[in-house]
């Protein structure tokens, strides 16, 4: 009986949890289309969420780029299919990889580092201070981060997806022996329109996702140093979980219909 | 008038506020006394509407604060925050004049920053201290700054939070003289909160004590001295014996 209702309890948690994010992004949204509209926060966000995760992005695809089309070359090797390094490069990195890897990399960088911020605020009392000041807190620390991320991310993958294939091109012409201006071609006649806008689709929903957990765990986070800790785990740990299951159901949606 | 009539509120099985009821005349500076997590502070929020209450009412110049427009309401007052509170990323001047930087009482840049800079000059800080980060600045300047932003707008009503916590016991006379200077010049109806008893005979016209959950004695600070009540009596003289338990 205590087994069914622990089952029970942390169902009834689960969903209580589903629930609260769910009108947390309905609230964020409908304060998105009324104003007042924080343009210079928007701004800052844009820059620390786009302009700022450039570098982190770009290594990030590179590499893995580069390995990828190291992988490809040595599996296809044993069927003797290494040709298809180009296709598969650009395939892989604009339909999974980019964009999987784009939206990680900002759930580590900037999930948590909004989670921390806001929380910090919270325990600091900053935001009590900003409802004090005539200012809604949704408007001022939610909107612009959240607004920034969805619109700056898909960016940051279109970035990352030419990155990840230059690391792929780089490895093929450089060590692999591909002709320069064949790999070129091949990737470009391979690739589709519908793989390019599943890239940036996906990169938005990442970015909402991110920017959305980061917000909503700072706004609720607990007291003291703990409390901005267990927000800044929780925030990544729900984003991370969230763009992986967002991008299963999305590829669906892309490539299975 | 800020009139609050049998207010409740609890944090699970936690009844913090029982039944507060507390007349801060207009004008007038009021100080609400007690120990630590006795409940001042989410009396003073429930005001500003940061904690609603769970029952009783709150109002201010006979409106109810539940029902009153946000905006207008809240550009009524002013806040001094126990850690000040002030934005990290704004440097000092802008936090001073947030309010003025936006929302209906949006001045021009130029101005609103003339405006901060005489109030960082009013609470005794120069104007080198405008473009500086809350980061560079020292606890007292701090709240210095937070008292600026607090008068900034020129509120009609202020609230202090544990105003002097954390400072040596000259700045927190330094800052005792600004909160009593500013609010008589400015006849403002100031409300504070705090267990510093210097404080309290620098700041109020009345005290209000408030122990388990409701006032346990209210009157003029003149009176707190010669007063009967053990409650009062205990807080003032710091003693550990009498009907506050003090858990040693």
């Amino acid at each position: 009986m205590k087994f069914l209702a622990s089952i029970g309890a942390a169902s009834l948690g689960l969903f209580g949890a589903i629930g609260r994010v769910v009108i947390f992004a309905v609230q964020t949204l409908g304060h998105m289309i009324r104003p007042p509209f924080y343009l210079r926060e928007l701004a800052l966000s844009l820059l620390n969420i786009g302009w700022l995760s450039l570098p982190v992005v770009g290594l990030t695809a590179f590499f893995t780029g580069g390995a990828l089309a190291l992988q490809i070359y040595a599996g296809g090797a044993r069927f003797n299919a290494e040709a298809v390094v180009p296709q598969i490069v650009a395939i892989g990195m604009v339909r999974e990889l980019g964009p999987v890897l784009v939206g990680l990399m900002i759930a580590a960088r900037v999930t948590s580092s909004i989670a921390a911020e806001i929380a910090t605020m919270k325990v600091t009392e900053q935001i009590d201070a900003l409802v004090t000041l005539s200012t809604h807190p949704m408007k001022y620390l939610t909107v612009p981060r959240v607004l920034a991320a969805t619109l700056v991310v898909p960016l940051l993958v279109a970035i990352g997806d030419i990155i990840g294939i230059f690391g792929g091109y780089g490895v093929a012409t450089g060590t692999l022996e591909f002709n320069s201006a064949a790999y070129i071609r091949n990737t470009v006649d391979f690739l589709e329109f519908r793989d390019v806008v599943s890239s940036l689709v996906k990169g938005g929903v990442f970015g909402f996702i991110a920017a959305l957990m980061g917000c909503y765990y700072g706004m609720n986070s607990g007291r003291g140093a703990q409390g901005v800790g267990r927000a800044t785990k929780g925030s990544v740990e729900a984003a991370a979980v969230l763009i992986l299951a967002a991008n299963f159901v999305l590829t669906g949606v892309f490539f299975s219909l | 008038m800020i009139t609050l009539s049998n207010v409740k509120k609890s944090f699970g099985n936690n009844h913090v506020l029982r039944g507060v009821d507390l007349d801060v005349a207009r004008g007038s500076s009021m100080v609400i006394i007690g120990g630590s997590g006795t409940g001042k502070s989410i009396t003073i929020k429930s005001v500003l509407g940061l904690i609603p209450p769970d029952s009783g009412t709150i109002t201010v110049d006979g409106t109810d604060v539940t029902k009153a427009d946000r905006d207008a309401f809240l550009a009524r007052f002013g806040m001094l925050f126990q850690g000040a509170a002030l934005f990290d990323s704004l440097p000092v001047w802008q936090n001073v004049a947030f309010r003025l930087l936006r929302g209906s009482l949006k001045k021009p840049k130029a101005q609103a920053r003339e405006i901060a800079i005489e109030k960082l000059r009013r609470v005794g800080l120069t104007p080198d201290v405008a473009d500086r980060l809350p980061a560079e600045l020292s606890g007292g300047m701090q709240k210095r700054v937070g008292l600026a932003r607090a008068i900034a707008a020129d509120p009609e009503i202020i609230f202090f939070d544990e105003p002097t916590t954390g400072l040596d016991p000259i700045m927190a006379g330094v800052i005792n003289d600004l909160i009593r200077e500013i609010v008589v010049e400015m006849g403002a109806t100031a409300v504070t909160i705090t267990h510093d008893m210097t404080s309290v005979r620098a700041i109020a016209d009345n005290v209000a004590m408030l122990h388990n959950g409701i006032i346990q004695w209210t009157g003029p600070v003149a009176d707190i001295d010669t007063a009967t009540d053990p409650y009062l009596s205990q807080f003032i003289h710091g003693r550990a014996e009498g009907p506050i338990e003090a858990v040693r």
